[in-house]
């Protein structure tokens, strides 16, 4: 199943982004350092992408790098969803 | 393992990049007793300066009342010095047990039970009443506490975004097949100086069937008509199921905590939580210290009344003056600022002009969201706030933020 990247992208922004929030947000925005999602918050993106690839991520691979861009999240989805 | 110097540089080197970042905190010592006027030495070995704090959680002017010093001091004399124990060993006294019903009455929950502190009670409540069966909800503003109260717990954790009702509907409809479904606040949110929408969460915790934990150490005994905390001033007492808060902070200052509520909640963490069951019980004199804080609550609003007050001019004041300020109604009033820097900044030339305040930055608030938090007591004068309000329009008229947003305050020093 390919990756949609897009998909991630719109679920970040409906998800972390305050409505009057215009920071604009590319696959390779850093969303964890650069503090848009904080680690904490992060749980319910993980659970998103288990429920939407019926994939299960265990949390030493969850890690605050891997969730840092859209790029490597679908990064980490696609070994999960080939494996 | 040896102490090496390999292993010293590491850390020295680790050091470094925090004073490098900014990152790096400093303490200032206070020379003599919490007030509304202290004398600070800044930096260490300087000569002390007299300044107004306005930056104290003594919201009620109480951390140096001589009624509670001399509540304290007979505590000491017909208590002891210390326990030398934990609680269910050989550390709880007639006074302990006293002060939790007081608290009991006070914030009209069903029981009460003391921990060394607020920061122990977040830590230690959610694991002894939550398994992993449940779901945690908390509003992503919560105090540090809380997320590391929540990391311990086994149930699954969530967030919901500040404030945000839809949002917390949201997560309360996707979880409805956990066993216990918890939602989780501060009662005045510490950096923001806002409410929770208490009576909104009630109303969906009814709905979706789901209990109300409240941390309300940022409001208990001002916020509210005779100061009981948040869920006095929502009109949802007796509603809330577990309330944690400090003495820390309103309640005298001294330090000491609580959670209060649900009687079998409340006797869950009697029976498991780890920082009540492994660490010393609070000491005698602060017990009785807290009992007087308490009498002077319940006999007088005028405290609180003044907090009040002193909140809305200083407020008024600042806003007349064209700073840009987070809107709220608790003595927590945060200047926005947005740049870290201008931030450092402007509490450096406060300091200066004769006003403690700190400045606020990433990572304890979000990104571009830097801030002065300013905070108001009872303790304060017309001519404290008087000069705090000069000083601040003679700091931001050098900086040329008067008047400006925070488009205009971002475009002139950057996010």
């Amino acid at each position: 199943m390919p990756i949609d990247k897009q998909m991630i992208l719109d679920y970040v922004i409906r998800e972390y982004l305050e409505e009057d929030d215009d920071t604009e947000i590319t696959y390779n925005t850093e969303l964890i350092s650069g503090g848009i999602v904080d680690s904490f918050s992060m749980v319910s993106l993980k659970r998103f992408l288990e429920k939407k690839y019926n994939i299960q991520i265990p949390d030493a691979d969850a890690t605050p790098e891997a969730f840092d861009t859209v790029n490597s999240i679908a990064a980490l989805v696609e070994r999960f969803v080939k494996a | 393992m040896a102490f090496s110097t390999t292993i010293r540089q590491a850390y020295q080197d680790e050091l470094a990049g925090l004073r490098t970042a900014g990152l790096f905190k400093e303490e200032r010592y206070i020379l003599g007793p919490q007030g509304a006027d202290i004398e600070v030495e800044f930096p260490a070995g300087a000569d002390g300066r007299p300044v107004i704090n306005f930056c104290a959680n003594n919201y009620l002017g109480l951390s140096s009342h001589p009624d509670v010093v001399a509540a304290a001091r007979r505590g000491l004399e017909t208590h002891g010095y210390g326990l030398s124990s934990v609680r269910f060993i050989c550390g709880t006294q007639d006074i302990h047990r006293k002060l939790e019903k007081r608290l009991t009455e006070f914030l009209e929950t069903e029981d009460t039970l003391l921990f060394p502190s607020c920061m122990d009670a977040n830590a230690g409540c959610f694991e002894a009443i939550l398994g992993e069966e449940d779901v945690m909800i908390a509003d992503r503003l919560v105090h540090a506490s809380i997320v590391d109260g929540m990391r311990l717990c086994k149930a699954m954790r969530d967030t919901y975004k500040h404030s945000d009702m839809g949002h917390l509907r949201d997560k309360l409809i996707e979880h409805q097949d956990k066993r216990i479904r918890m939602i989780i606040t501060d009662g005045v949110f510490s950096m923001d100086g806002d409410l929770a929408k208490l009576d909104e969460i009630v109303a969906l915790a009814e709905e979706y069937n789901a209990m109300v934990f409240l941390d309300d150490s940022h409001a208990s005994g001002f916020i509210g008509k005779t100061g009981r905390g948040t869920h006095e001033h929502c009109g949802v007492m007796g509603k809330i199921d577990v309330i944690t808060t400090t003495m820390g902070k309103g309640l005298g200052g001294a330090s000491g905590g609580c959670v209060s509520g649900r009687r079998e909640l409340v006797e869950m963490c009697r029976q498991r939580a780890r920082p009540y069951l492994f660490s010393n019980t609070v000491a005698p004199m602060i017990v009785a210290g807290t009992l007087k804080v308490l009498d002077l609550v319940f006999a007088s609003t005028e405290r609180r009344d003044r907090l009040e007050a002193n909140t809305s001019y200083w407020r008024r004041g600042l806003t007349e003056m064209g700073l840009d300020l987070k809107q709220g109604e608790s003595p927590i009033v945060p200047v926005m600022l947005y740049n870290a820097k201008l931030a450092q900044d402007m509490a450096r030339d406060l300091f200066a002009e004769g006003i403690y305040v700190v400045g606020f930055f990433f990572p304890v608030v979000p990104q571009g969201a830097a801030r002065i938090r300013t905070q108001l007591s009872a303790a304060h004068t017309q001519a404290h706030l008087d000069k705090g309000l000069a000083a601040f329009r003679k700091v931001a008229g050098k900086y040329g933020i008067l008047g400006k947003g925070k488009r205009e305050i971002m475009e002139m020093y950057g996010k």
